[in-house]
């Protein structure tokens, strides 16, 4: 055995070893997200001209955020349009993710394979496909929904060109695509559960309703609180979709944060304020991230205590 | 509970679950026979048209057409990407949980990167944009997978922390007692052990590298374009050649069919173990 046998070669073998494994994780973490962040910053009070592939910044003061709060409606409108996005995707997404999976656990267990196969494909495939796919059924003109719906003498609408229908036509295909998943992480909740409770329960004949009520949902909220606040947050990353679908049109109908911010920074070149939409929306998404972490986190907490 | 109506139940069950799943096949259905139809068959609403494989063979061979090119690059990203966030998300996990660095850089580590995760893409993009283009990097195969690793690297991390907990930690001991330094052990023990895990880990990183769009869009420039940055040129083109965006998206399709088919059950597992934490 070589001379790493003494305890303080052992002990010096330990931290290069602590400190080597964690060294790319660490590098790739402070290169490429903590100084973006401290970038994003700087580049919000600055003003950036490329000279020769040279970024040249003048400092502009607060000039970026006064503009962002007093001459943007368009950063605001996309704002309000995330909000309600989320808000109608998301509780629609829950509902139907929920009932399916209750559905499922009666239904007979032949073709599990196919159907998962099934639910998994919307999650998988890339959603700029998802955009591509759905701008060519909703298309006014041949798209394939508008004819189904002239069979029985509606429409034609305009589902993606109407700054009526476009916000919800985007939300509908938000909620196509994001539902399978809800309903496999609400099949594993109701699957992991303990099925004793509900033979107790049906022996004390409870209806459907009831057991629902107050056996189901009490077991299964710390699952159905976790999803709903992950999807909330994750559909403040929407962007893919949109872009293909109506890029934040009619108008500012289908706005949304992202697409600002695409926009300003590499459609108008505009880095300044480009920066400091990130910035704004990167302290407000971050800020509400840690809330909703700690609320549940304390909902569990006070939970095991009364339990 | 009479037997007539839990039959009744099973058989309401079966049909939310079947009419579901076929809202979701239908479309994507809809858009592979559209792959196999001539454009002017798609514009008349043809609903049985004589099948060609014309779309196939001018989105991947014809001259006008980068998309082979795309893929490949798509391809490229996607792996390298993969086999590095594997490698280093792995030993981070290792060290994280079975060697008690300091706390603070685990919080540092695991608490940040489940911030990142939150955090919307595009605030980040217009950064990278920046630093990459000073660096003279924009637009080159770097670029996009050093990115595409952060962008994976929270998953990988919650994954590979949790997998790595489940190797019993009697079994690190009784390697390191036999004389074995960290690296034999993480070699012949943690690596083998955990390749289950790297299966899920390294089937999502894939598929989200694969079908990244907001980084490649803005980062990547006409000779390391991606697949999806391709479909969404072919979607903005004034005359658009419905055909062929359908095959290209029919194309951009097929590894995540290959997950699906050969791999399941290595998705569900990452998707599950990735969303409740």
């Amino acid at each position: 055995m070589r001379a790493s046998t003494t305890t303080k070669g052992l002990m010096r073998a330990n931290r290069l070893w602590v400190i080597g494994s964690l060294a790319p994780v660490v590098v790739l973490l402070v290169a490429l997200t903590i100084w973006p962040v401290i970038n994003v910053a700087i580049l919000s009070l600055s003003s950036l001209e490329w000279s020769d592939g040279k970024a040249d910044l003048s400092f502009v003061g607060l000039a970026n955020f006064i503009e962002l709060f007093t001459d943007q409606p368009v950063y605001w409108a996309g704002v309000r349009n995330n909000i309600i996005f989320a808000v109608a995707a998301v509780s629609c997404q829950m509902v139907l993710g929920f009932f399916m999976a209750l559905s499922v656990q009666r239904a007979s267990k032949i073709g599990r394979g196919v159907l998962t196969a099934i639910y998994l494909l919307p999650i998988v495939i890339p959603p700029i496909v998802i955009g591509a796919m759905w701008r060519l059924l909703l298309g006014s003109d041949f798209g394939i929904v508008n004819n189904i719906l002239g069979f029985i003498g509606l429409g034609p609408f305009d589902w993606l060109g109407s700054a009526r229908l476009a916000l919800p036509s985007v939300i509908a295909v938000d909620i196509w695509h994001w539902t399978p998943f809800v309903f496999l992480l609400m099949l594993t909740g109701l699957e992991s559960l303990d099925q004793e409770v509900f033979e107790a329960a049906r022996i004390d004949v409870l209806n459907g309703w009831q057991e629902l009520r107050h056996i189901t949902i009490p077991l299964m909220l710390p699952t159905i609180l976790i999803t709903v606040a992950f999807r909330l947050i994750l559909s403040f990353k929407v962007f893919d979709e949109v872009f293909l679908l109506t890029a934040g049109g009619p108008g500012t109908a289908t706005e949304v944060i992202n697409f600002s911010i695409y926009r300003v920074f590499f459609g108008q070149d505009n880095v300044g304020l480009g920066s400091a939409m990130s910035f704004l929306t990167l302290f407000s998404v971050a800020f509400i991230a840690i809330l909703a972490n700690a609320v549940v986190r304390r909902w569990r907490r006070n939970k095991e205590v009364h339990a | 509970m009479t037997p007539r109506s839990s039959g009744l139940r099973a058989a309401g069950g079966n049909l939310v679950v079947w009419g579901y799943a076929l809202m979701i096949a239908g479309p994507m259905l809809w858009i592979l026979s559209n792959s196999f139809k001539r454009q002017i068959d798609i514009l008349m609403g043809v609903t049985i048209a004589p099948a060609t494989l014309s779309n196939y063979q001018s989105v991947l061979f014809s001259r006008q057409s980068d998309f082979l090119m795309n893929l490949f690059n798509s391809a490229v990203v996607a792996v390298v990407s993969t086999a590095i966030v594997l490698f280093v998300a792995t030993l981070a996990a290792f060290t994280i949980v079975r060697l008690q660095p300091p706390r603070w850089v685990t919080y540092l580590v695991l608490g940040w990167t489940l911030i990142f995760h939150m955090l919307p893409t595009l605030t980040f993009v217009g950064s990278w944009y920046v630093m990459f283009a000073e660096l003279g990097l924009h637009g080159t195969y770097l670029a996009l997978i050093l990115t595409h690793v952060v962008h994976n690297l929270p998953m990988a991390l919650f994954l590979m922390t949790g997998f790595v907990m489940n190797i019993p930690k009697e079994l690190i001991q009784a390697a390191r007692l036999d004389g074995c330094n960290y690296g034999q052990v993480f070699r012949h023990l943690v690596l083998p052990l955990s390749l289950g895990g790297m299966a899920a880990a390294g089937a999502l990183a894939f598929i989200y590298s694969w079908s990244d769009f907001a980084i490649a869009l803005n980062l990547s420039d006409k000779d390391t374009m991606t697949a999806p940055v391709a479909i969404a040129t072919f979607a903005q083109e004034y005359q658009i050649r419905y055909g062929e965006m359908a095959a290209a998206a029919v194309l951009s399709m097929l590894p995540a069919l290959a997950f699906i088919l050969f791999g399941q059950r290595f998705v569900v597992r990452g998707l599950l173990a990735g969303a409740v934490k």
